[in-house]
């Protein structure tokens, strides 16, 4: 048998040539003939390298990302990531022919450890128009992989390279012209674990934003077109993260519970813009600014993202509520579509953020004056208040006045089971109308109010057994007062009026 | 067109080479190319004289009788050297095209080096690139075609589509100012040297070449630094080797005009 001839790297025709006067001689020939002169052939890999476990990399679509890598040593892994062409929605109505990387917008999320060997497959689909290839910024070399990687339609480039840099690196399509490959979603995130791994964290997710240059205006209904001059002048319709508008509000939002720590791999595809990164209501805890493998940073609010750069945060969720992720250049998330969402559940910390307490009437530039008139209407009140002590007749006028507040109190709070006659439920709830327990003690009726009572008690002969609930948090001070002197003089009953002093009395001699 | 393929057909078997369909051919006068990208030492402009170029597209018919008179282009007779796995693929049979290549569509999934037997095989060549660029610049209604907000509308929202499973009848194609058909809008088409637009390395390392295609630096070098459609037209050329057979690349075909002008110039 002939030994096959793989043909030294010659100029092209002479090795067409050469093929030719071989293939009549009836020596067989490998497909190396085939290959242009810039293909090199199969690396040959050391014995280390050729003695690594192989893997094929899992690639996740957005928003998720692979599982850490729990392995402590260097593997060969091999990647096969599909360039396919696809008309999807940008926006409710509106479509778009983005140029993908796996199918998704951003591309597949690839994920290496440091020191990993990686064979990497470029598969362009038949039915693509164009050419594509892919610089990944975790790799060193030329082009980081573009060079190697340039695929006609129909066509499958590899290449291999050693992740000697670990980071969270973009990847994109770097074929002319690039913005319209990049504008139309060819772009991704590659994570080269550090040796060492990083921190463990409760949720990753892969967030990566992008600009969008459509004819049509945004939210332009029908099969939108890329539009050349708005790219070259940096004016997007559209800036989104993941791809289209709402890919991560409502129900695609992230979710996280209360307690967990989240990290976000966020990735910047541009073509032309610089993302702000701000997730509000939150402050990153951590950040890997730009990517890199140090926490640069502690207790960020915001962090720049560049075009073809990155970043990683940390951040633990204290408290329930949607948390929405902007381009903090705001007029991207409120007319361009740069928004998203982490719904975070669980039981609400009322310390931590407590929810709207207050709504009241804000006078503005009347404020201080209007401080200087309460004063004012509070020393009125308590000459009033001296005044009528001292006067009987007055006094006389605010028992009235305490019997028809306190009536109100008792028709809302204890009507229900005291009835308006005060005679009570017989057997279930005790009467008030009369009653020889209420009577004999009436700081122990103020108790009453305020801490509720429950257990047998024996009123007017007869026993008793339910509950009474507190109304110390549902009445004021002033309430519990008129509701005692109500019905110490309702039905028959005659007492004196109770006072808020007395209330307070009670309530502290209790404590 | 529906007489045309018999017509071809006939002539094919038998009078082959030397003839000339000039109905079914527009002339393109002569003018200028801009290269969209070049060394320092290579003009600026090239021209380009008179020549002829078909109206439309190769279509799935008439390359059928090619085939049927060429059998070394068959599908299953073509050599791996010449045309690459996917070499009429979507034809049904040899000499069947079958219904994902209806006889009217642009033949696509068709080599350099078969684009290149069909031309000499129908007495014509293949276009150069500046022939095709310039017989490809002109508009509706001007021979520059980029003031024309509708060619340009047309132009793009056919590149921003994906290719069909099933191409388009090549008779729906506009006209553009010289008369030719489906320049833009149909397929890719192959040009006699898309070799000159071949990228062999990093682009970015190489700068001062004619090559400088990725990412920003593609840009470096280029005349018109807007113009994305020929850019990605190139970015096509270069990705492309001669057997190579894609889903979208067709062609057709130009001749030069004779020695004495003919005298029924359309």
């Amino acid at each position: 048998m002939n030994t096959p001839i793989i043909l030294p790297p010659l100029n092209t025709w002479f090795r067409r040539g050469l093929a030719a006067v071989l293939v009549l001689a009836g020596w067989p020939v490998t497909f190396a003939v085939e290959l242009p002169s810039e293909v090199k052939g199969p690396v040959l890999l050391p014995r280390a390298v050729l003695d690594l476990p192989v893997e094929q990399a899992i690639l996740t679509a957005p928003p998720q990302v692979p599982p850490p890598i729990t392995r402590k040593h260097a593997a060969r892994v091999v990647i096969h990531l599909e360039v396919k062409e696809e008309i999807m929605r940008i926006a409710d109505g509106v479509e778009y022919t983005f140029w993908t990387y796996g199918g998704t917008v951003p591309g597949s999320f690839i994920r290496i450890r440091e020191g990993d060997v990686v064979e990497f497959h470029l598969n362009n689909h038949p039915s693509s128009k164009v050419p594509h290839n892919i610089d990944l910024h975790a790799v060193t070399g030329s082009g980081g992989g573009a060079s190697s990687t340039f695929t006609a339609p129909g066509h499958s480039s590899q290449f291999t390279f050693k992740a000697l840099n670990p980071g969270l690196y973009v990847y994109h399509c770097a074929t002319a012209p690039v913005p319209m490959h990049i504008g139309n979603g060819m772009y991704g995130l590659i994570l080269v674990e550090p040796a060492a791994g990083l921190p463990p964290v409760d949720r990753e997710y892969y967030v990566m934003q992008g600009d969008f240059y459509t004819t049509g205006a945004y939210g332009e209904p029908g099969l939108q077109t890329f539009d050349t001059p708005r790219s070259i002048d940096e004016r997007p319709t559209y800036v989104l993260f993941n791809g289209s508008v709402g890919a991560l509000t409502g129900d695609n939002a992230l979710t996280a519970n209360v307690g967990e720590t989240v990290r976000l791999y966020v990735g910047n595809g541009g073509p032309n813009l610089v993302s702000s990164f701000h997730v509000i209501g939150e402050i990153f805890d951590k950040v890997w600014l730009e990517g890199g493998t140090r926490i640069a940073q502690e207790n960020v609010q915001t962090t720049l993202v560049p075009a073809g750069g990155s970043v990683i945060v940390d951040f633990k969720v204290e408290v329930p509520g949607t948390f929405v992720l902007v381009d903090h250049s705001l007029s991207r998330a409120f007319n361009k579509g740069a928004l998203g969402m982490l719904k975070v559940s669980g039981p609400e910390d009322r310390v931590i953020y407590s929810g709207k307490e207050v709504d009241a009437v804000y006078l503005g530039s009347q404020a201080e004056d209007g401080a200087q008139a309460a004063r004012r209407q509070a020393e009125i009140k308590a000459a009033i208040a001296t005044e009528m002590k001292a006067n009987p007749a007055i006094a006389n006028l605010t028992m009235q006045a305490q019997m028809e507040k306190g009536r109100q109190v008792y028709m809302q709070t204890c009507f229900a089971c005291h009835l308006a006659d005060g005679k009570g439920i017989p057997n279930v709830f005790p009467p008030l109308a009369g009653s020889d327990y209420m009577l004999e003690d009436r700081d122990r009726t103020v108790r009453i109010v305020l801490k509720g009572m429950s257990g047998p008690v024996t009123v007017n002969g007869v026993t008793y057994n339910s509950v009474m609930p507190p109304l110390n948090e549902v009445l004021t001070d002033q309430q519990v007062a008129d509701v005692v002197t109500y019905i110490y003089n309702s039905w028959g009953n005659q007492g004196a009026a109770t006072t808020v002093d007395d209330v307070r009395r009670v309530k502290s001699e209790s404590r | 067109m529906p007489t045309f393929r018999p017509i071809l057909l006939v002539l094919g078997l038998t009078a082959g080479a030397g003839w000339s369909l000039a109905a079914d051919m527009v002339q393109v006068p002569a003018g200028t190319y801009a290269p969209l990208s070049r060394s320092v030492k290579e003009p600026a402009e090239v021209p380009v004289a008179a020549f002829r170029l078909d109206v439309l597209p190769v279509t799935n018919a008439e390359y059928l009788a090619f085939v049927t008179a060429q059998p070394q282009w068959r599908r299953s007779r073509v050599s791996r050297l010449f045309a690459d796995e996917s070499y009429l693929a979507h034809w049904a049979g040899d000499l069947e095209p079958g219904p994902q290549a209806p006889a009217d569509s642009p033949v696509v999934r068709v080599s350099w080096f078969a684009a290149r037997a069909y031309a000499r095989w129908a007495g014509k060549r293949l276009p150069t690139t500046a022939e095709w660029e310039l017989a490809a610049a002109a508009g509706y209604l001007t021979p520059d075609g980029k003031n024309e907000p509708e060619f340009i509308r047309d132009l793009y929202a056919w590149l921003a589509r994906p290719v069909p499973p099933v191409l388009p009848a090549v008779t729906g194609a506009k006209a553009n100012l010289h008369g030719a058909r489906g320049l833009h809008g149909l397929v890719w088409e192959w040009v006699d040297d898309f070799s000159t637009a071949m990228v062999t390395g990093e682009s970015r390392a190489d700068g001062g070449l004619d090559r400088d295609l990725f990412c920003g630096a593609g840009a470096a070098g280029a005349r018109e630094t807007s113009d994305y459609a020929a850019f990605m037209r190139q970015a096509l050329r270069s990705s492309l080797r001669a057997n190579n057979t894609t889903t979208s690349l067709g062609f057709r075909c130009a001749q030069d005009l004779p020695a004495v002008p003919a005298n029924s110039a359309p």
